[in-house]
């Protein structure tokens, strides 16, 4: 069983490299029964758009 | 787009040019060098550019460029320290328990519609705040990655780090930028 501090490595790298299909599926099980690691990949999925949305408000004058 | 208004143009969009450089280099010298240098080298390319109203982005590209030289050439310095040491490997220990899960009060928030996030004013200062706080070379292989969107493979081999140094590297700076937004912005939301 896949604890939290290990999902949020996985959960960080998944941004990085493609998981292995043994990562993925344990990190699909923790995630249907913890909330709290949900909630963190949210965060990283944000931190990703608003590093995107922060770069083009440099190129973009619009935004 | 004419050579005869790329200085102009190029004029205007200093400001956003340095910066988008001083962010990423956080030294006002360097990032001055890194505008210049991206300037000269657009003007001298300007024959090879034919696009109308990309010139922006354009130029941020070669400035992207000239920024990662300089992080390349930085980081070789004898003076850097090392990367995965700036932050250290139990530096978020307090967040889990002794089985490795969320401690209840460390447990991650929902934050909530990201695009509602993304429009307010403050959130951004508070986004810079916390940009700010991770340390330099952490900070700069997270500017890498998100800002300049480099692969990791790429990150690895212009620094001279293995793939796993990278992952570890990253993975603590979107842990320490996670704990600071949540702590800074979204805890005061609610």
């Amino acid at each position: 069983m896949l604890s939290c501090k290990d999902a949020t490595k996985l959960m960080s790298q998944s941004q990085d490299r493609k998981l292995s299909l043994m990562e993925r599926i344990s990190l699909r099980l923790h995630l249907m029964m913890c909330s709290g690691c949900r909630n963190f990949n949210e965060q990283m999925a944000f931190l990703r758009h608003a590093s995107r949305r922060f770069v083009s408000a440099f190129k973009d004058p619009h935004e | 787009m004419t050579t005869a208004t790329l200085p102009e143009t190029l004029a205007s969009l200093r400001n956003d040019l340095l910066r988008f450089a001083r962010l990423q280099l956080r030294d006002d010298a360097t990032a001055e060098d890194a505008v210049q240098e991206t300037m000269l080298a657009a003007i001298e390319a300007a024959d090879k550019f034919a696009g109308q109203s990309q010139v922006k982005t354009w130029v941020f590209a070669i400035l992207k460029h000239k920024i990662v030289d300089l992080i390349r050439k930085r980081t070789r310095e004898p003076n850097t320290g090392s990367f995965d040491a700036e932050i250290a490997e139990d530096a978020f220990d307090a967040l889990f328990n002794e089985r490795q899960h969320w401690q209840p009060a460390e447990r991650p928030s929902n934050w909530g519609d990201p695009h509602e996030t993304v429009e307010n004013k403050q959130f951004w200062e508070v986004f810079q705040i916390c940009l700010d706080r991770l340390p330099p070379n952490t900070s700069r292989v997270f500017m890498m990655r998100e800002f300049l969107e480099f692969e990791t493979e790429e990150i690895c081999k212009e620094l001279s780090m293995t793939a796993s140094n990278c992952w570890v590297v990253l993975h603590r700076a979107r842990m320490a930028l996670r704990l600071c937004l949540e702590g800074q912005w979204f805890q005061g939301k609610k």
